[in-house]
């Protein structure tokens, strides 16, 4: 049994976080709200969810995010910094966000 | 915090429903309740003879399909009436020549694509063709968790081998993989053995399902009935399983009917949250509705839009809601719950769609069918009956035992 690989990241302000393949955000014109597609599941995000969901890219860190967050909102960087990593967590636990990663070809 | 996400649905069982959370802001889907994913089987043909097929065992002819064309019209209608996931199933559906073709139509009007496959048809080109065209998940069946039992249930030669190979492939391609096996009494012995190769397989979701008894499933009752004791060993193994693998792959378990002492809200209550469009295009409240005589089914070929015929035509509104319930679901605390459990199963047990679903320990039939359930086991018949288009094919004597 060694080498199973959890698929849930651990997210930290070092993290590059991005949606995987078979999650997507979408804006659904029907309903006129977000949502998030995955396997069997549709998901309705919360409108904080979905920003921070948008600037999970893969490039940016979790770190740049926080710094985005707090200039945008004016808020202490500590404040949010801690619900940010909170959010994001959850988000990978369901399976939502993964880590950039060299694709093996 | 609050909670972050809500869980808008799943399509099959659901146990919070948020639905209606999806349903507001007075959108055309509010107004038809449109269902969140659609299944399609684009053909009933398939190299796989499946004696618990869950098409019915009047199966539709190659020449009667929906065209390229009327496929692509439908995806375009499901996806401008909020339909927002789309399953492609069969039969098998790369039997399609033009499977690649409208699963790139699919992400071209931004509906989620999943293939619902026997995979023994795919090439890894095809497979390649298919992630290039926007595909977003895979779901791949098998039979056992090795080629004896495997193939002898698929009907198939070296059937699970190329399984095997297909789903290295779609992992491989980065597509993420569900692994879907479904059980009864002839390989459920097997199922320690097919959660680990799902693992092996790098699957991202397991899902076990029992057979569901509707159609060539029902023909074939006698030999895939589990035992009591399977289904208790079963739901250990499961609840082990779950436990050990969480963040490695996702387990869903669906209990047989039978053996259950509540009926299972199937479907999410008939008309409610799904419908299925058949090969020549008949929308569907479910898979088997069909096996239920006496229903009109309405297709996209006919002069009806897909959201008209969900919202008004006779069949989806004849057991829609709880209106139509006679007792003892009329009174019972737990209709709006289960929705009075399954119609197809209902008349498969008792001739009536209308009645309690026999699953439900309150029908008067519940206790009957349980026994029937425990003495088929017992009696052990072992030989299938294939699905074909002929009608089925028993299996030969001297197949079964080895």
């Amino acid at each position: 049994m060694a080498g199973l690989r959890n698929r849930n990241i651990s997210v930290s302000e070092a993290s590059r976080p991005i949606m995987p393949r078979h999650a997507k955000l979408k804006f659904d014109e029907v309903r006129q709200r977000w949502v998030i597609l995955a396997p069997e599941r549709v998901l309705a995000p919360d409108d904080t969810a979905v920003e921070i969901l948008q600037l999970c890219d893969g490039v940016r860190s979790v770190e740049q995010m926080i710094d985005q967050l707090a200039a945008k909102y004016s808020a202490e960087r500590g404040a949010i910094g801690a619900d940010v990593i909170a959010m994001l967590q959850d988000l990978a636990d369901k399976g939502f966000l993964t880590e950039a990663r060299e694709k093996a070809s | 915090m609050s909670p972050t996400l809500t869980d808008a649905s799943p399509v099959a069982t659901d146990p919070s429903d948020g639905l209606a959370i999806m349903e507001q802001r007075g959108s055309r889907a509010e107004t038809y309740g449109i269902p969140l994913a659609v299944l399609a089987e684009l053909t009933h043909r398939c190299p796989l003879q499946c004696p618990y097929c869950s098409n019915p065992v009047e199966l539709e002819r190659g020449g009667s399909e929906l065209t390229t064309e009327e496929w692509k019209k439908v995806l375009t209608e499901l996806a401008e009436i909020g339909v927002l996931q789309i399953h492609f199933s069969g039969g098998e559906p790369t039997a399609r020549k033009d499977l690649v073709e409208l699963v790139q139509h699919a992400s071209d009007v931004g509906l989620y694509s999943n293939l619902i496959t026997s995979a023994v048809l795919l090439t890894r080109e095809k497979l390649k063709a298919l992630a290039d065209a926007g595909l977003c998940h895979v779901q791949i069946s098998f039979q056992g968790n090795e080629p004896v039992v495997a193939n002898r249930v698929a009907g198939l030669k070296n059937s699970h081998e190329k399984k095997i190979e297909a789903a290295r492939w779609t992992r491989e391609l980065d597509l993420p993989l569900t692994v879907n096996a479904v059980m009864h009494r002839q390989n459920l012995h097997q199922l320690s053995d097919i959660i680990q190769m799902a693992v092996d397989l790098d699957a991202d979701r397991l899902e076990v399902a029992n057979v569901q008894y509707y159609g060539w499933a029902l023909k074939n009752r006698a030999a895939l009935m589990p035992t009591l004791e399977q289904i208790e060993q079963t739901s250990r193994i499961v609840e082990e399983a779950g436990v050990r693998l969480k963040g490695i792959l996702a387990i869903d378990y669906v209990v047989p009917d039978y053996y259950a002492l509540r009926p299972k809200k199937c479907m999410g209550g008939w008309g409610r949250q799904f419908f299925n469009i058949s090969p020549s295009g008949k929308i569907l409240p479910c898979h088997a509705a069909e096996t239920i005589t006496g229903l009109e089914f309405l297709s996209v070929r006919s002069n009806h839009s897909i959201a008209w015929i969900w919202q008004n035509s006779e069949a989806f509104n004849r057991y829609r809601g709880t209106g139509w319930m006679p007792e003892p679901c009329r009174s019972c605390e737990f209709k709006e719950v289960d929705f009075g459990g399954c119609r197809c199963q209902a008349f498969a047990l008792t001739g009536d769609a209308g009645n309690t679903d026999p699953a439900c320990t309150l029908s008067p039939m519940h206790e009957q069918i349980f026994k029937m359930a425990e003495s088929e086991a017992a009696a052990d018949h072992s030989r299938f009956i294939y699905r074909n288009f002929a009608g089925g094919t028993l299996e030969p004597d001297d197949n079964d035992g080895a």
